[in-house]
């Protein structure tokens, strides 16, 4: 079933979005050594009841994107710039008490690694009630009681039981499951999840994925889904935005992304997920090279040393400024001088055919 | 499993475990000379490595670089109860009690100090490592049998099984090296086994096994030299700890006897009664022990830091 | 938890055991062998001959090692050469004063040291960070012994602030109950006896603390260091807690795991540490009685310490495992 039909998704949609992203940039400064600028230039925007999803390679800057919205960078040694409003307010330079009252009330995150991300010394049920008592008028009893509908509802069986036990005691979808039990505590009007299937086994993932798709539709919580998974995307997102070298290449509605993709690493991306409708024995094509073989952005088209498109106008010394990233038909966006006119399916048959 | 100082050895094991794993994105570049390349940008290893090579060059050249003998008594006219002469001319840092120069005996000390020191370590490591290999790479009971024993040993603590050990060898130089190697002893053979052990267990040996290599040919070829790296780092360490301990039985009238061969523990010892009149007799030497200790210190930190990647910040 | 004890506590036996034969054997190989050292040195050959009957010492070794094994089963060490008492009964008059100035020393060197490790992490960088990272450095590099001389010689000698030796002025008629003089003072309401006795504590008690208080620093310091950097921090932060409850819920409580392990290895160090303050202050306790009976060839009472102090170092070791099972509860299951 498609999210997008939901009328709530449209209601919320008058109000102006739940999160937008301004031209955020995020630059990591050391100490004796050239800033980095991990994240250059993204501008998205999340609507109530919608989800979004944030996909690229590791490296790519989705997961500092994520962290900079929430405020969780380190103050020492990081700049963030440009701006991100949330319900109207002003993340961007705010100071850290208005952070800190946001965050887990309005706005909450569920991570990658739920073992790592638990408090080990900590028993699941003080875990969750905190965010309760921190940000909500309840006592310690309600609290708990909360907490027993909380883990219920993320289906954890037996939750009075669970409340008492430790992060280790629990199996790895548990964790994530109380996790997001604790992400959701508040009701918040943004969730992001970062990678939260990635250190899970692949029907745990289903059930984790089917979950948060539940809690989008029944909440109209706005979602932000960071994955480099593109089959999370295909079952979960309304608007994707592909980021390479910590700037978005190429934004588009779900259906429309996965029928024609335009831009050549998102096709790659496409094409070296197997696929069951494919040509029996069809070569998967990957993308040559990895993540490490980008050039800066300022010269050009980072993707260009890896892209089979590129031609000499992908390069600074010819065009003279970055590629941008402009308007491609309705509702997309892209940043590529040479896009994919094909399906890359059909690319990869006729290469396969060709071959033979 | 055995019952005392569970924490105690999870710790030693703890460290044994992080043998040999090399550090991420630096695969390809030797271990040791990564750990070397490491070392030289440290400052807190160059600082600890030239106080311990400066230290060394004076024990090696002292009886060039002592400008009086150790041993002669001068000035003896001037001392009386109450009063030692302080520094002078030809006398930098004064004379002791018995008028001998204080300069000179630091000098000459530091070679008897610096020998205790690297003596009773290096005898403590290679008998506590030949234990560890012998538990680590027979198992079965050897290992539970040998272990037990050390676990025995470290029940027991430092300095009073060094005291028990001095009294009963008597007072000289060799028992006070044999009372501090032995306390070394079963540190260093369960850092040993259990790097050993997590190191068998390791898919490279598991991979030569596969290959049909010798067992002898895999501990000797493989598995010993990954698993020395936290032995060369508690070897480095226990060298400013045997040094302070060698000062200690010293002060507690358990050193060498020969008066014939200045040392800084007993020069320390010796100097706590005319504390009153002339503390420095006390500060001298007492400074030696520190700086030496702390130049061992630096370098072992430093050293566990380069060939330890979960150290590394 | 009770059954994990016990099962510790019986674990304890072979340990023991294997000790006994250690010093057994130590006994048997002194110099003169156990009648001298029972005897002291100016005995008769007559009474060492009249001493290895009475004693059995011509029976086979393992006779008289069982013997040895029941007598020590029992506490009896046999008597003191020098004072004539029970090893055993000496043993528990001493004890008290070295639990006092172990748990001053202990408690000196966590109240300053936890503190202290956390600023240094907190301001990592800082001039306050290098500055204890340099003197935890030099805490460690320094002679126990020599540290309790500059100690004494500059606040009690030179100064006269604070007591410089033994435990208890003469002139104070202190009633005593447990041998704790602290805790009599406070048992008997003799106040000023009990602030007496704990003026007494502080220069041994820092001098002793300086070892530990180094390592706890250099412990607490890089353990915060770590947890900060964890994933569960970011959680919590991410949960928008207020930064106490950050700090104290979710760094503290983890970073201090380590610290707390370090601190129980350390207060069994302290047993050999007290060896070398009590020297220097007179203080009279079981560290000073273990260096008169190494001047006094007192063997049997060095045995009789080495045993007890050995037990009471075990005891610590098991106490700590114990405690670090309540505070880890990944430890606590498995």
């Amino acid at each position: 079933m498609s999210i997008e039909a939901l009328p709530a998704g449209e209601a919320a949609r008058a109000d102006g979005p739940v999160l937008q992203v301004d031209d955020l940039s995020v630059t990591f400064t050391r100490r004796g050594e050239a800033p980095t600028r991990a994240v250059d230039g993204v501008s998205f925007a999340v609507d109530a009841g919608e989800t979004v999803g944030l996909v690229g390679e590791s490296g790519c800057g989705k997961s500092v994107t994520s962290l900079a919205v929430m405020g969780l960078l380190p103050r020492r040694g990081v700049r963030v710039g440009g701006s991100v409003r949330f319900g109207g307010v002003e993340l961007v330079g705010a100071p850290d008490r208005t952070l800190r009252d946001l965050r887990g009330a309005d706005m909450a995150m569920v991570f990658q690694d739920p073992l790592s991300s638990l408090n080990p010394v900590v028993p699941i049920g003080t875990q969750v009630t905190e965010v309760l008592l921190e940000h909500r008028d309840v006592s310690r009893g309600e609290a708990a009681d909360e907490a027993t509908r909380l883990l219920d509802r993320v289906g954890i069986p037996d939750p009075g039981r669970r409340l008492k036990e430790y992060p280790h005691q629990l199996s790895g979808g548990m964790r994530q499951r109380a996790l997001i039990a604790m992400a959701l505590a508040c009701s918040p009007r943004l969730l992001i999840a970062d990678e939260p299937t990635t250190a899970l086994d692949v029907t745990i993932q289903a059930q984790i994925l089917e979950l948060l798709r539940e809690l989008v539709v029944d909440t109209g919580t706005a979602l932000v889904m960071i994955t480099h998974d593109l089959g999370v995307v295909a079952g979960l997102c309304d608007r994707v935005h592909v980021m390479y070298a910590g700037r978005i290449i190429e934004s588009a509605d779900r259906h429309d992304l996965f029928a024609r993709p335009r831009h050549p690493y998102t096709g790659g991306l496409l094409a070296s997920v197997p696929r069951l409708d494919g040509a029996r024995g069809a070569p998967l094509t990957p993308i040559r090279g990895s993540a490490r073989d980008t050039i800066p952005w300022a010269e050009g088209c980072a993707f260009a040393p890896r892209c089979d498109h590129a031609q000499d106008d992908c390069l600074t010394e010819v065009s003279g400024s970055t590629v941008p990233l402009e308007h491609d038909g309705p509702a997309r966006e892209l940043r590529c001088r040479h896009p994919l006119r094909r399906p890359p399916s059909a690319t990869g048959a006729t290469a396969s055919g060709a071959a033979r | 499993m055995t019952a005392i100082g569970d924490v105690k050895r999870r710790r030693i094991d703890e460290l044994a475990a992080r043998a040999g794993q090399v550090p991420e994105g630096e695969g390809g570049v030797s271990l040791t000379r990564s750990a070397f390349r490491r070392l030289r940008r440290d400052p807190v290893a160059i600082a600890g490595a030239v106080i311990v090579v400066v230290f060394l060059l004076v024990a090696a050249f002292a009886p060039w670089l002592a400008p009086r003998d150790p041993l002669a008594q001068t000035l003896l006219s001037e001392i009386r109860p109450g009063y030692i002469p302080g520094s002078r001319e030809g006398f930098p840092l004064g004379v002791d009690n018995l008028g001998r120069d204080v300069l000179s005996r630091l000098i000459v000390g530091s070679r008897q100090s610096l020998l205790i020191g690297v003596v009773s370590t290096l005898l403590g490591a290679v008998v506590g490592m030949a234990i560890g290999v012998l538990a680590g790479a027979l198992g079965g009971w050897v290992d539970s049998v040998v272990m037990r024993f050390v676990d025995i040993l470290l029940s027991i603590p430092g300095l009073l099984m060094a005291i028990s050990i001095s009294v009963l060898l008597g007072q000289n130089q060799y028992s006070l090296v044999i009372a501090i190697a032995v306390t070394q002893v079963p540190v260093f053979a369960r850092l040993l086994r259990g790097s050993m052990l997590s190191q068998r267990n390791s898919d490279y040996a598991l991979a030569a096994r596969a290959l049909g290599v010798r067992r002898g040919r895999i501990v000797f070829g493989h598995v010993l030299p990954n698993s020395l790296s936290p032995v060369i780092v508690q070897a480095t360490l226990s060298l400013a700890t045997a040094i302070i301990e060698a000062a200690a039985l010293s002060f507690l009238g358990l050193g060498d006897p020969d008066l014939g061969r200045p040392e800084w523990g007993a020069m320390l010892a010796n100097a706590q009664q005319f504390l009153g009149v002339r503390p420095e007799l006390a500060i001298y030497p007492a400074l030696c022990i520190i700086v030496v200790a702390l130049g061992f210190t630096l370098l072992g930190e430093s050293l566990r830091e380069a060939l330890d990647p979960k150290f590394r910040r | 938890m009770l059954r994990f004890v016990v099962r510790r506590l019986l674990q304890l036996i072979p340990i023991l055991l294997g000790l006994s034969v250690l010093l057994f054997a130590w006994l048997r190989a002194l110099p003169g062998g156990p009648a001298q050292a029972a005897l002291g040195e100016r005995a008769t050959p007559e009474a060492i001959a009249r001493y290895n009957e009475l004693f059995g010492l011509d029976q086979p070794i393992y006779v008289q090692y069982l013997r040895f094994l029941g007598r020590a089963v029992q506490l009896d060490f046999g008597n003191s050469t020098r004072t004539g008492r029970p090893v055993t009964e000496e043993f528990l008059e001493r004890m008290p004063g070295t639990i006092e100035l172990t748990l001053f020393a202990m408690v000196f060197a966590i109240g300053v040291g936890i503190p202290l490790g956390y600023l240094a992490a907190r301001r990592h960088g800082s001039w306050i960070d290098s500055t204890s990272v340099i003197g935890s450095l030099l805490g460690v590099a320094i002679p126990v012994f020599f540290l309790a001389y500059l100690l004494r010689l500059v606040f009690a000698v030179e100064l006269g602030w604070l007591p410089g030796s033994g435990r208890q002025e003469v002139r104070i008629d202190a009633t005593r109950v447990t041998n704790f003089y602290v805790l009599d003072g406070v048992l008997t309401g003799e106040w000023d006896a009990a602030w007496d006795a704990f003026t007494h504590l502080v220069l041994p008690g820092i001098a002793l603390g300086t070892i530990p208080l180094a390592i706890i620093v250099r412990i607490t310091r890089a353990s915060v260091l770590d947890v900060v950097n964890e994933d569960y921090v970011r959680t919590a932060n991410a949960k928008g807690l207020a930064t106490q409850t950050v700090r104290r819920r979710h760094i503290l409580r983890n970073a201090l795991l380590p610290v707390s392990t370090t601190i129980g290895l350390q207060t069994g160090l302290l047993l050999s540490g007290a060896v070398l303050t009590e020297t220097v202050f007179a203080f009279g306790g079981v560290g000073s009685a273990i260096y008169d009976a190494i001047f006094g060839r007192d063997y049997a009472l060095l045995q009789g310490f080495v045993l007890l102090l050995a037990i009471m170092y075990v005891l610590v070791n098991l106490l700590v495992d114990i405690s670090y099972g309540l505070l880890d509860p990944r430890v606590r299951v498995s």
